[in-house]
């Protein structure tokens, strides 16, 4: 949309990350694992997109690869009108303070031998001429920030809680002031409680700060709490892609519905009223995806063209992209006839 | 009072300090130490403190037993053992020392290489199978026979045997700490913290230094200690073949063999080197086990 004030600050185009599988005797190249498959997407400066989706689909793997932590197979990632994809070793290090990740396991995320102090002023010494206390005092700052005690940077991270640890990534992330940040299930290890504190730390810096986050999880009422956009991925591809209240009330794609009737409700009232879809099978193996759509061995509404031919993703509503064959007429009461049928 | 932010800095204290509370908790770490370092300045003090020295003959008190005058007994020369021992613990620790620390920094860097580089794995492990799969004291009784006599030549007899026999064990023995090493590095690289430290954007120099060296610390530690004890006994042993130091030269290895022509009559003789090298493995090893966990600030302060 041209009068749209927000610029997209980070562009996907037919991304594909494909792991090679080596087997036999000599150790030959036998397969590909396709975890990432051709998606393209936008996220406008200071938006969260929110990414879901089952274990395995690729959800993670689009997180490391638009930072470029894995070489992509095929396509472009822009962030902020730079190609990421094809930059080379120095240029990509210095584009690096504009993104940063934050971790799933905020144990693991932090190097055991390292103080906090050192943790967050990494990044700092890699890429600014500080002298040493100026670090000090940016680090202090970044633990004021992300609430975290100052006197705690000669500690190390075993000496810390769950919800602590994440918030020192967080400092990480923030030390450079990046303007995108992957968060890849950034909460996914932490208790419920602790959960909802770190992503209102999240969406305080987002206020503060003005970043711009993928914010990747499969707990699907925590990215309706954060998100602005939703991207629901199966199988290494992105089925549907809408703001969060349209996707939320009214999803279109038959997995998007699944995966919506499975998040609880709280009223034992409604709940027993709601209808569960219920998808039987298995994920196929990503190294070897079904002809046509991805999602044809376990749709529950599949039609003959869905054996044959892949769909297409496109906007069948203003703002609303579906991969789904019910929507190859792009009539928007056909749409909505066909959204109440399924 | 603790809610307003304090604006002093206070005075770091120092994490060698944590380190040594943690070392001396470790009672087995302490007494290996305390051993090592008697042995340690036995060995450089004392032959300077005793009033017999390790080379000279008196014939009439040939062959005698542990008495006041001599405490380890006399050898059939009548040259005095325990001057002989402690002269001997200098060339052998020597040699034990710097031995190890050429087979450490060699097996590190191969492992840590290999197991960083994929690229480099291959050949690099097939080069240390390939030293593995070497009969290790033939080839180096063939290195000694080869490259003695230019080296004694160049360094004078003690020194060109030292060298050589240091760069021999150093080079064949490098292989364990290089496959642990690679395994463990192998492993961290594929820990969070290292793609954490890849999207800020370090370079694998400093990965390597800050993020992989730290954290393959312990099993370092561990093979160090133990390449100790290996490093004198292969000295020992190639002494004791007599293809070591010069015969009137005395180290552990060269006393031990040369008690064993004795060893029905006096067998102390032999005992006593042994007893030596046996003493200071032990003190090693139990000293680099307090060390690794003293290092480990996952386990300091339990």
């Amino acid at each position: 949309m041209l009068d749209d004030p927000l610029k997209p600050l980070v562009q996907v185009d037919n991304l594909k990350m494909h792991f090679p599988i080596y087997g036999g005797l000599l150790r030959r190249r036998v397969g590909e694992v396709k975890a990432v498959d051709g998606i393209s997407f936008e996220i406008k400066e200071g938006e969260t997109l929110g990414l879901v989706g089952e274990s395995g689909c690729g959800k993670s793997t689009v997180g490391r690869a638009l930072l470029r932590l894995y070489e992509l197979t095929d396509g472009t990632v822009k962030i902020d009108d730079y190609d990421i994809a094809h930059a080379s070793p120095e240029k990509l290090r210095k584009m690096r303070p504009t993104m940063q990740m934050i971790f799933q396991d905020p144990q693991a995320s932090l190097n055991p031998r390292m103080t906090v102090g050192e943790i967050i002023a990494e990044p700092l010494r890699e890429h600014l001429k500080m002298t040493k206390l100026e670090r000090e005092d940016r680090v202090g700052d970044l633990m004021d920030q992300v609430g975290l005690n100052r006197d705690f940077a000669k500690r190390y991270s075993h000496e810390f809680s769950g919800g602590q640890r994440q918030r020192i990534g967080i400092a990480r992330a923030l030390a450079l002031s990046p303007k995108f940040i992957v968060c890849d299930e950034p909460i996914a290890a932490l208790d419920v409680s602790i959960q909802a504190q770190v992503v209102n730390l999240l969406e305080e810096l987002q206020e503060t700060m003005g970043l711009t986050y993928l914010f990747i999880s499969h707990d699907l009422s925590m990215v309706r709490h954060i998100a602005d956009r939703v991207a629901v991925m199966y199988l290494g591809r992105i089925v549907e892609l809408a703001p969060r209240d349209d996707i939320y009330s009214e999803p279109l794609h038959p997995y998007t519905k699944a995966l919506l009737s499975a998040v609880p409700e709280p009223d034992p009232s409604i709940e027993s009223k709601v209808e569960r879809v219920i998808l039987t099978g298995d994920v196929p193996s990503p190294s070897n995806p079904p002809r046509g759509c991805n999602f044809c061995t376990r749709c529950p509404a599949v039609m003959d063209i869905c054996k044959r031919e892949e769909p297409t993703f496109r906007e069948v509503l203003p703002g609303r992209f579906v991969s789904c064959h019910h929507y190859n007429d792009v009539d928007e009461i056909a749409v909505k006839a066909t959204a109440e049928d399924l | 009072m603790t809610d307003t932010p304090v604006e002093t800095r206070k005075a770091a204290r120092s994490q060698w300090w944590d380190v040594w509370d943690q070392f001396k908790s470790h009672k087995g770490a302490m007494l290996g130490a305390i051993f090592f370092v008697i042995i340690l300045f036995g060995v450089l003090i004392g032959p300077l403190l005793w009033p017999y020295d390790a080379t000279t003959i008196d014939i009439r008190s040939r062959n005698q037993g542990p008495s006041w005058g001599h405490p380890m007994g006399t050898d059939q020369l009548g040259r005095d053992t325990f001057a002989r021992v402690m002269i001997g613990g200098r060339v052998s620790l020597a040699v034990g020392l710097t031995a190890m620390f050429i087979a450490l920094v060699l097996g590190t860097f191969i492992g840590v290489l290999a197991g960083y580089f994929k690229r480099l794995d291959g050949i690099l492990m097939r080069t240390t199978d390939l030293f593995l799969a070497l009969p290790l004291l033939p080839l180096l009784l063939v290195v000694i026979m080869l490259f003695r006599e230019t080296l004694s030549a160049r360094f004078g007899p003690e020194g060109g045997i030292f060298i050589l026999m240091v760069s021999a064990i150093g080079i064949t023995s490098w292989m364990q700490t290089a496959r642990i090493v690679r395994g463990d590095v192998l492993s961290l690289k594929e820990r969070e913290f290292v793609l954490a430290a890849r999207s800020i954007g370090t370079p694998n120099r400093r990965m390597i230094t800050r993020h992989v060296l730290p954290n393959v610390l312990s099993p370092i530690m561990v093979s160090a200690t133990l390449g100790i004890a290996t490093a004198i006994i292969t000295e020992s042993s190639l002494s004791f073949l007599g293809l070591g130091f010069p015969p009137d030269f005395p180290t552990w290895g060269r006393l031990l063999r040369d008690g064993t022509d004795f060893l029905q009559q006096y067998p102390e003789r032999a005992i006593w080197p042994g007893l030596m090298i046996s003493l200071t493995v032990l003190g090693v090893n139990y000293m680099g086990d307090g060390l690794r966990d003293a290092l480990d600030p996952r386990i300091r302060g339990r």
